[in-house]
């Protein structure tokens, strides 16, 4: 609230002081209650994942009635064998292809940054194209390719897709970090006598290290939640976002949750400390 | 300036390196350029080629060129079609009308916690699509936590029942979908110069008129943006039909997963996603045409 009056409460002075400057109090606070609203709209569903890993409804399937509140599901985790196993397919796919997507994308980020070149323009286009294109016909267009030569869906095409649509998030937010990167200091190195791999190693990789480990995380999150793109190349593989649709018109059990709000939990927390590790930095 | 330098550096350094800086840019490209070349641009052509195939897993496939396929199937899975393009069409209408507000409040009044409420509205996607929209099932159960209680406490009728309907899909598209249209949002409505929303106000414009006439007007490219970017992932969407809704409620994306993966019905299902496809690079296409092609790449 400022302490100037405004050109409307001027103007309305004369009919009375009261009513304009509640009004201005009651819509100054519909923006921010409204907005808190919808974050809270946005939570809920995590809400209810946490909660639910508390719910007391056996070893079978978590019931949708709110039955009591149990630790059963954190301290029988692992008691379901397939569903480990899927959930560790999921870690290992997310590692080996967040490395190679982080890798790729890194360097078209470079690429697309620090020069001028005739394919800049369609490489943005493909880009653009990879991140908009409705994961369906990613994951279907991919699966047409593999059919049509006769390769067999497993691990290795699901680690394939993810490092395919994983390029471009990774591209995207490098290049956003490299924006403000200051060529000079490369030119200077160079004009010191390091040559091009030195400079890379140590004057380009750590200028640019938190853009990477940004694009990075995003990578690792989208590997270990990826569901339409999996679905398609997965053959019999499974993974735990593929495992939990399986699961659904059976019965989910406690795991699940408990699972889901584990990996979130890390997911958050290598987040915030990422944002503060660079404050620091900085 | 820059040049001054580099041409002091290419007369320092060996030889070699001045056609090594003229491809460097191209072979740091290669790499991911080619990963994907062959694994996202060659198949949408494979998937293409397969579109026009016939025969079956048994026989085997082979190239007919039969164009026809597109109409057929399109008439064959006209309600579908229908219905995942009116779902898509309302949950986009309501992620626009429930995220530009939220969009507008954090980009203008948001000051120094904008990163934070960011980062609050990206918080989803730390959760699986797939658990999200589970969890959805739990909250619009009928007797979970939330009816449930809403039942008992008599503000609902006993009878009340939302799972398996249509409602309860376009309401779990346009949750999943959210983040999608507020994040265009926000970048568009942060990037307008707040100078000329002040000469607006300077110029005896009413709130109202300052955000009708100069701020709407200047969000309209993320507004376009956010819209392309949510419709037609959601038009393909087929989780949320999966889990929230039932048999009435499938979309085109439950046949083109059932065809591809239950039926191996392949050329029906690569003509479904490429139609899909085809309407992605239409609504592309109109935004360059409306908007000018500098700026799509900008709202990623």
């Amino acid at each position: 609230m400022s302490a100037v009056i405004t050109r409307e409460e001027a103007t309305k002075a004369p009919t009375g002081l009261q009513p304009p400057r509640k009004k201005r109090r009651w819509t100054s606070f519909v923006l921010p209650v409204y907005s808190a609203l919808v974050i809270l709209y946005l939570i809920l569903p995590i809400l209810i994942m946490i909660l639910y890993g508390f719910n007391a409804s056996g070893p079978k399937r978590v019931s949708f009635r709110w039955l009591g509140f149990s630790l059963y599901g954190y301290s029988h985790l692992f008691a379901k064998p397939d569903l480990t196993a899927a959930l560790k397919n999921s870690l290992i796919i997310a590692v080996v292809s967040t490395i190679i997507a982080t890798a790729l994308g890194t360097l078209i980020a470079l690429a697309l940054v620090r020069y001028r070149f005739r394919a800049r323009t369609a490489s943005d286009f493909v880009l653009f194209l990879n991140i908009a294109a409705p994961e369906i016909v990613l994951g279907a267009s991919l699966l047409s390719l593999f059919v049509t030569f006769g390769v067999p869906r497993g691990m290795g095409t699901i680690i394939i897709s993810h490092v395919m649509f994983n390029i471009a998030y990774v591209t995207v937010t490098v290049r956003a970090r490299l924006a403000g990167f200051d060529r000079h200091l490369e030119e200077a190195a160079q004009d010191l006598g390091a040559g091009p791999w030195s400079t890379f190693l140590k004057v380009t990789l750590p200028l640019i290290w938190p853009g990477v480990l940004a694009g990075g995380l995003l990578a690792f999150a989208l590997s270990i939640d990826d569901f339409v793109i999996t679905n398609f190349n997965a053959g019999t593989a499974q993974t735990f976002p593929l495992w939990v649709y399986g699961a659904v018109k059976v019965g989910i059990p406690p795991q699940v949750f408990v699972m889901g709000t584990l990996i979130f939990a890390v997911g958050v927390l290598i987040a915030v400390v990422n944002v503060f590790a660079q404050r620091r930095k900085a | 300036m820059e040049q001054r330098v580099a041409a002091r550096v290419q007369l320092v350094s060996k030889p070699r390196t001045r056609l090594g800086r003229r491809l460097a840019p191209y072979l740091l490209m290669l790499p991911g350029g080619l990963w994907l070349l062959i694994f996202f641009l060659i198949p949408i052509l494979f998937m293409l080629s397969v579109s026009l195939q016939t025969g079956n897993l048994e026989e085997g496939f082979r190239q007919s060129w039969h164009f026809s396929r597109y109409i057929d199937v399109f008439n064959q899975y006209r309600p579908q079609f229908i219905r995942s393009f009116a779902f898509g069409s309302i949950a986009t209408a309501i992620t626009l009308v429930v995220a530009y507000p939220l969009a507008y409040w954090i980009a203008f009044h948001g000051g120094r916690h904008k990163t934070t409420f960011l980062f609050l509205l990206l918080l989803p996607f730390f959760v699986s699509f797939v658990i999200r929209t589970l969890a959805w099932q739990f909250i619009l159960s009928d007797n979970g936590i939330v009816l449930g209680t809403l039942k008992s406490w008599h503000l609902l009728p006993h009878t009340f029942h939302v799972l398996a309907t249509r409602t309860a899909v376009i309401s779990g598209i346009a949750y999943n979908f959210l983040p999608f249209m507020a994040l265009p949002l926000y970048v568009a409505l942060e990037r307008i110069d707040r100078q000329v929303v002040e000469a607006a106000s300077d110029l005896y414009a009413s709130k109202r008129e300052v955000f009708l006439r100069v701020i709407f007007p200047l969000s309209i490219p993320g507004v376009f943006a956010g819209v392309l970017l949510t419709f037609v992932p959601a038009v393909g969407d087929y989780v949320n039909a999966a889990i929230l809704g039932g048999t009435n409620t499938t979309m085109i994306g439950n046949i083109i997963q059932l065809e591809y993966l239950q039926n191996f019905h392949y050329p029906v299902a690569a003509a479904l996603s490429f139609i899909l496809m085809f309407v992605l690079l239409i609504g592309i296409f109109l935004y360059a045409r409306v908007l000018g092609t500098r700026n799509i790449e900008e709202y990623v």
